[in-house]
């Protein structure tokens, strides 16, 4: 336990005790570090007799549908209270930092509501199709089980996700920043499945046409979709890696506009109309507009660009090993294709190096990215740089705001920076380009 | 459309499926939408007034129509109460640092403000306003951004004279032109691609960011979940005691579980030291006050009445309140829904009891 002179000093930062007690919790003390050599005298952990490897644990029915072990407990969503008046009409955010791999667990995966979650059971349940279509229909849940059925992995992504951000480093934690993504593996139809039995030959020329999407809640949020991404990948999916969906994620049956913003990934989806004009609904005009510095907005910004983010080390994963071997890992994705590689930057943007992607990128799908290094115990400007099979590289938030000033609120898919100091911590910081 | 079509394309084989619709053959599944089904959910109106329904609202009528369903959230004249959203002001602001978006200043479209009025509003009440209401409603909100005089009646004729002062604000996603050529893998620097490295901007000195707590919540609220699905019959007490509560000892647990769950009432409700009235009254000492009990409020005329009744706010009161206010007090000017959960409308009467002492 000698060596671990990297965690002295005094510590800083107003937030750095609440985060480090998730670590603590979890048994990965700060003082449980240095070489591992360095033990004098015999672990108790391995000498005496412990309770676990004597008396016996849990029977097979102690959790039917099983819930996460307790030490997990601070892997959980989190809300930021002052983004939003109430709760009902709120967000809150994926905790990115503590997983891995790229499938992200429903109880964990961000909400977004309008008028709160339903409980809508799915004998309840009806989907209309209507507008310009041959047949209006309505289907029932038990119809819909009946459709030839795809299964498909995408990231969900918030427009406003790393929004806080515009102006300047404002939240402590990749959950805060980047938390309202996740990324599942749907089972559902095809919506052009769906369009095809309502038939679309009223519709005519369909380059022209639109299919207006609601949804059953109390906000009946709605959102207008132009007619070829909707016979393309669009999806009315009711499973989730494997499992119903959750009530906050749309249950039974949602909407899946993969690369797209995720306000089009209508919930507890009732209607789909085809229309010869977009509706230019609330969420399409007041909402998910993005206005730039001359005062003029952008419109019907559906794709989300390539985007990535170191998620550990990060403020809410410290380094409490000190110096010696380092796993640096994030996530990346992009709407417009597949994640074909990673730049991971220790020097705040001065030299870039290839990360390892954990398997080859999927289109509109989140790709895990690896770089493993020998840390020197010195401080780091950690930064990752996405790259997609477009050629599109991800903007440093200068190049950003050149574009588009600090005012759009949405798509902001900016490098982000993490000031690693000496002792392990991070903290959320912008750096000079 | 035709601006952005060809961008949208991408494959020729999208292409190919729009031009050439070759569908599959039907599986006859579902069935024939009724006429007045459809009726029922086709509600959305269109930016050049399709769908309008026909009907009227004055800005008179809207004035107090939006003060009764409306202000608690958006001010009295629609300025805009705490975090909820602005609906008037904000000229000449888009270009401004912290521009004010309000269906006067942004939105493009006043056929947005009836679809959505009528569609999602007033909150915790959706769907439930007359047509003739919501037209009185959108007047209101033109007047209060001065685009119409007190005297105007909006109608599904006149609907589309009136001229929204961002209509011309928008262009269609111009990423393609602006950034797609610049974020690029030719312009990606990898050595040498800057000098120096200034920290600009820190996280910490704003100092936002919420404390952790869902870490401590959590592992509590596990084993309870646990419990309950392992012992089924030893749930079944918990309903009763909501069917008749008693003025128990005071469960500090309870309680600070019960401080949770109030998140979703203090959008409207303060409680504790310096609370003041906001949409709703303060609640320091209600659990056994009379209804109506703050005396500077002004109550909706059901709970005003109760109070001259002698109607309390004892435990088994406020569980049936909390559980469907509108149930209890029909005309209450609380729009929240109700909290579905016995365990939570019991931890939260615990949380009241602790801000009563």
């Amino acid at each position: 336990m000698s060596d671990t002179p990297t965690h002295d000093g005094p510590t800083k930062g107003p937030n750095r005790r609440a985060f480090l007690r998730g670590a603590a919790a979890t048994g990965v003390g700060l003082a449980a570090t240095a070489k591992a050599t360095a033990q004098d005298t015999p672990d108790p952990l391995i000498t005496e007799m412990q309770d676990w490897a004597s008396s016996t644990g849990e029977g097979v029915d102690a959790s039917p549908y099983g819930m996460p072990i307790q030490f997990e407990g601070d892997v959980v969503r989190r809300n930021v209270p002052w983004l939003t008046a109430d709760v009902i009409s709120s967000i809150n955010f994926t905790p990115i930092h503590a997983l891995d791999g790229t499938i992200t667990p429903q109880g964990c995966a961000f909400e977004r509501h309008h008028s709160g979650a339903i409980e809508l059971k799915k004998e309840d349940y009806r989907l209309m199709i209507n507008g310009l279509v041959d047949r209006p229909l309505v289907f029932s849940y038990a119809d819909l089980e009946r459709f030839p059925r795809e299964n498909r992995t995408y990231f969900l992504e918030c427009a406003a996700n790393t929004g806080m951000e515009w102006a300047g480093a404002q939240l402590n934690g990749s959950q805060f920043t980047h938390g309202m993504i996740h990324n599942m593996e749907y089972s559902g139809i095809s919506l052009r499945t769906l369009l095809e039995e309502a038939g679309l030959d009223a519709a005519g020329d369909l380059a022209d046409k639109w299919v207006y999407v609601e949804g059953a809640d109390a906000s009946s949020n709605g959102r207008s979709i132009p007619m070829e991404k909707a016979l393309d990948d669009v999806l009315v999916a009711f499973k989730a890696n494997g499992e119903a969906l959750r009530m906050e994620h749309g249950y039974p049956v949602r909407l899946v506009v993969p690369g797209w913003e995720g306000n089009m990934w209508v919930k507890w989806l009732r209607r789909i109309e085809v229309t010869d004009h977009p509706i230019e609904s609330r969420e399409e005009t007041s909402k998910y507009t993005d206005t730039l510095a001359d005062g003029t907005s952008r419109k019907w910004t559906w794709i989300m660009d390539a985007k990535s983010v170191v998620t550990s080390p990060s403020p809410q994963m410290p380094i409490t090993h000190g110096k010696g071997p380092l796993v640096i890992t994030g996530l990346a994705w992009s709407g417009r294709g597949a994640i074909s590689g990673v730049d991971v930057s220790i020097d705040g943007g001065k030299t870039w190096q290839k990360a390892r992607l954990a398997k080859e990128g999927e289109k509109m799908a989140l790709t895990r990215f690896y770089l493993d290094i020998n840390w020197d115990g010195s401080e780091m400007f950690l930064q990752s740089r996405a790259h997609d099979d477009t050629g599109y590289v991800q903007p440093t938030k200068a190049q950003l705001r050149e574009v588009r000033g600090e005012n759009s609120v949405y798509h902001n898919n900016c490098i982000q920076t993490w000031w690693v100091k000496e002792n392990g911590e991070s903290e959320n910081v912008e750096v000079s380009s | 459309m035709s601006k952005f079509l060809p961008k949208l394309i991408a494959s020729t084989a999208l292409i190919a499926s729009l031009a050439t619709p070759s569908f599959a053959e039907k599986l006859g599944l579902g069935r024939v939408a009724l006429p007045d089904e459809i009726a029922a959910w086709n509600h959305d109106i269109g930016p050049q007034g399709q769908g309008l329904p026909m009907g009227s609202g004055s800005v008179e009528d809207g004035e107090m129509i939006f003060s009764e369903n409306c202000a608690s959230c958006h001010g009295e004249f629609a300025e805009g109460v705490d975090n909820w959203p602005k609906l008037a002001g904000g000229d000449g602001t888009l270009a401004d640092k912290d521009p004010l978006k309000t269906v006067g200043s942004y939105w493009p479209y006043l056929s947005t403000v009836y679809d959505y009025v009528r569609r999602s509003m007033p909150f915790g009440a959706a769907q439930t306003m007359s047509d003739d209401d919501v037209y009185a409603i959108t007047a209101y909100i033109l007047y209060s951004n001065y685009l119409v005089d007190d005297d105007f009646v909006l109608t599904n004729e006149n609907f589309m004279d009136v001229e929204m002062p961002n209509a011309d604000g928008f262009i269609i996603d111009d990423r393609p032109e602006t950034e797609l050529t610049i974020f690029t893998e030719a312009n990606a620097c990898y050595e040498n691609c800057k000098e120096t490295v200034e920290v600009t901007k820190r996280a910490a000195v704003l100092d936002v960011t919420p404390q952790e707590e869902g870490a401590e919540a959590e592992p509590e609220a596990a084993p309870v979940e646990q419990a309950a699905a392992d012992a089924p019959v030893e749930a079944a007490p918990v309903e009763e005691a909501v069917a008749a509560p008693v003025m128990a000892a005071f469960d500090a647990d309870l309680a600070a579980q019960g401080e949770t769950v109030f998140k979703k009432c203090k959008a409207c409700h303060q409680v504790g030291e310096g609370a003041k009235n906001k949409v709703g009254p303060i609640l320091n000492g209600v659990v056994g006050a009379p209804v109506a009990h703050i005396e500077d409020f002004k109550y909706s005329k059901d709970l005003t009445t109760a109070h001259d009744e002698g109607v309390v706010w004892d435990e088994a009161h406020l569980a049936e309140f909390l559980a469907k206010p509108k149930g209890v007090y029909k005309k209450t000017k609380m729009s929240f829904a109700g909290l579905k959960k016995d365990d939570d409308i019991n931890a939260v009467i615990e949380y009241l009891k602790s801000v009563s002492q």
